[in-house]
């Protein structure tokens, strides 16, 4: 419609670059249907992630119902005073910190093994057969898994022999006639990690497979060449081609320590196990009047709000320092 | 020398064939033990007798459950959670990981970094309750009173995933776009006809990750969706397990079949969907945990 010469067209440049936000403006306007592909994303994420994120300012209020969060009394530190003071909470932190930890000493070594023995399979058929029965418990709700357990373990009585892993053991003699594996606290954390190895180990082996399946067929040859055995093969070609890998899944895995599954530990625990059972997010669910069992009044929930602000503390510092390592040792940032 | 290079390789073999072998049936034994508990008769179960095949046949437990209509309400409303769901998690996360992949998007990397920042930091529990209660109210307060739809939108919507797709999109060349642009396409028509059909392969393990999912949720669709009519499966079998560790539900006929056997039908019965899709998506979930791998 307009001419417009090369003279205005430098002027009009160079009015825009001493104008950087005009700029910006226009570009957002140009691409304005990206913006409007975002805000279902925007939405769903401010309502439900980030408004809950302001909804941790509920540890240092005393929820008031009628108030809401804004209009409810500050109340400082109280409620993470008395968290910090509170016997049970030190022994949630310490049972999620001991199901983590032990989760990543078995749990982490195994997906590893697990693909060190899936590349020996050279039978693709049998190599598939095996995949698809080793990822399968992946696949399946938390709440048949925790069903099958309790289904499993249920204990002895006069009508009933008790499931299998109870008359397994029963007949091994490894635990006395009688025992209710589910309400003795000494059997939780086997429970937990050994139904935890079964589901997902299977799973967690794939990222493994594909790097060992990445290492060069020629590596071996030279090593075989050089008359390396099986196991010298394992520990020169096979472990340092996973090397990167092993490296960095371990630091993620460092980094979700304090986000371990708490739905089942919920579907699991019960009052009788607490001691070995209750975690930090079972702990919250008690003092905030989702779990059945709670006790709830006005200080519990600031109580229950500062223990998941405290939870979600540690949990982003280990998963940022995890990241920030991944990142040197990669050289790759991860997100 | 060699013999003995033989030897070791042929020994790790036969130990991995062994292992994975055992492993492998004891990833498969648990529910093949459900099918047999779950068809064999009470006096059986109650002795202890299955090992591995049903023992004292019946498959009353089976027709006493599928006589209930509340079980199969909370077939329906899984169905339902799983269907509207996935298709609203995949299509938000699609669009949006559109509009994020690109780089030339003003405030892109500070949208992205609102979106990963979300898989670091989570608000836990009590607050993240106390908001979906907040939207179950205002939700049945304009008039939706099916409390589903609030666990459809609410709920299920993943960074990690919209991360992927991301990562999906940005893998397509960039001169692609360029030339639906000039053709005259605007990003709506470019986003669904032209990067949707070359990413399909990604959007399809991303799909599967969020149906898989809805199909098994329980924790947060049991804390928000009170009313009965509405639990999905999941819940329905929890709750029935509760009533069994607590004290037995009395409302069954158990002169024929035992109430373990009736739990395991219950399994049996949400189980038996993903077994028979599993084979054939299995492939695509092992193709998206490599996908995470894809780095920025």
């Amino acid at each position: 419609m307009f001419k417009v010469d090369s003279k205005e067209k430098e002027i009009v440049t160079l009015y825009y670059e001493k104008n950087h936000w005009s700029i910006t403006l226009k570009r957002m306007l140009k691409d304005w249907r990206l913006y409007v592909m975002l805000i279902p994303l925007i939405l769903v994420f401010f309502f439900w992630k980030y408004l809950p994120m302001y909804g941790l300012t509920l540890s240092f209020k005393n929820y008031d119902s009628g108030l809401g969060i804004l209009g409810s009394d500050f109340i400082g530190l109280a409620g993470f005073k008395s968290l910090m003071t509170d016997p049970t909470f030190w022994r949630a932190f310490r049972n999620t910190f001991m199901l983590a930890f032990y989760g990543l000493l078995f749990g982490f070594p195994i997906p590893i093994i697990l693909a060190l023995l899936f590349s020996e399979v050279k039978n693709k058929g049998y190599r598939s057969f095996l995949q698809v029965a080793t990822y399968l418990p992946k696949f399946v709700s938390i709440v048949v898994i925790t069903s099958l357990v309790t289904l499993l373990c249920t204990k002895q009585t006069e009508v009933y022999q008790g499931g299998l892993i109870t008359q397994l053991l029963t007949a091994m003699k490894l635990i006395p006639e009688g025992t209710d594996l589910l309400k003795s606290p000494q059997y939780f954390r086997a429970i937990y990690q050994i139904s935890g190895i079964w589901e997902g180990a299977g799973y967690g082996s794939i990222v493994y497979f594909a790097a060992v399946l990445a290492i060069s067929p020629t590596s071996y040859e030279a090593a075989k060449m050089d008359g390396a055995s099986k196991w010298a093969q394992i520990k020169n070609v096979t472990l340092p081609g996973m090397a990167s890998t092993i490296t960095i899944m371990l630091i993620l895995d460092i980094g979700k320590l304090f986000t371990i599954g708490y739905e089942k530990v919920y579907l699991l625990y019960q009052q009788e196990t607490w001691e070995t059972a209750d975690i930090v997010a079972t702990f919250v669910m008690r003092h905030s009047g989702m779990a059945s069992d709670g006790v709830v009044d006005q200080l519990s929930k600031a109580i229950a709000a500062s223990a998941d602000l405290l939870n979600a503390v540690i949990a982003m510092l280990l998963v940022v320092g995890s990241n920030i390592i991944a990142r040197r040792v990669s050289e790759t940032s991860l997100y | 020398m060699h013999k003995r290079l033989d030897r070791s390789e042929i020994g790790f073999k036969i130990v991995s064939y062994f292992l994975l072998t055992i492993f492998a049936v004891a990833c498969l034994y648990p529910f093949i033990y459900a099918i047999s508990c779950s068809i064999s008769g009470k006096e059986a179960i109650e002795a202890g007798k299955i090992i591995l095949w049903p023992v004292g046949i019946q498959f009353d437990a089976f027709t006493d459950i599928f006589q209930r209509t509340s079980f199969w309400l909370c077939y329906a409303n899984t169905l339902f959670l799983t269907f509207f769901g996935t298709l609203f998690s995949i299509l938000v996360s699609i669009i949006g990981a559109y509009a994020l992949s690109k780089e030339r998007l003003p405030f892109g990397r500070a949208l992205n970094f609102l979106l990963v920042f979300t898989m670091w930091f989570s608000a836990g529990l009590f607050a993240t309750k106390f908001f979906y209660d907040l939207t179950n109210n205002a939700f049945k307060s304009i008039g939706i009173i099916d409390e589903k739809w609030m666990v459809v939108i609410a709920m299920g919507l993943n960074a990690y995933n919209v991360v992927l797709l991301r990562n999906g999109f940005r893998g397509v060349p960039k001169e692609i776009e360029e030339a639906a642009l000039v053709d005259g396409a605007n990003e709506f028509q470019i986003a669904s006809k032209v990067y949707t059909p070359i990413s399909k392969a990604t959007i399809a393990t991303v799909a599967l990750f969020y149906g898989i999912s809805r199909w098994n949720g329980y924790f947060w669709v049991a804390q928000t969706i009170t009313s009965e009519e509405q639990i999905p499966l999941q819940v329905y079998i929890r709750n029935f397990l509760d009533t069994y560790v607590k004290g037995t539900d009395t409302t069954f006929n158990l002169e024929v079949f035992s109430v373990q056997s009736l739990f395991y039908c219950m399994i049996v019965a949400s189980v038996i969907p993903i077994i028979i899709i599993y084979p054939f998506i299995q492939k695509y979930f092992a193709a998206g945990v490599n996908l995470g791998g894809v780095k920025e």
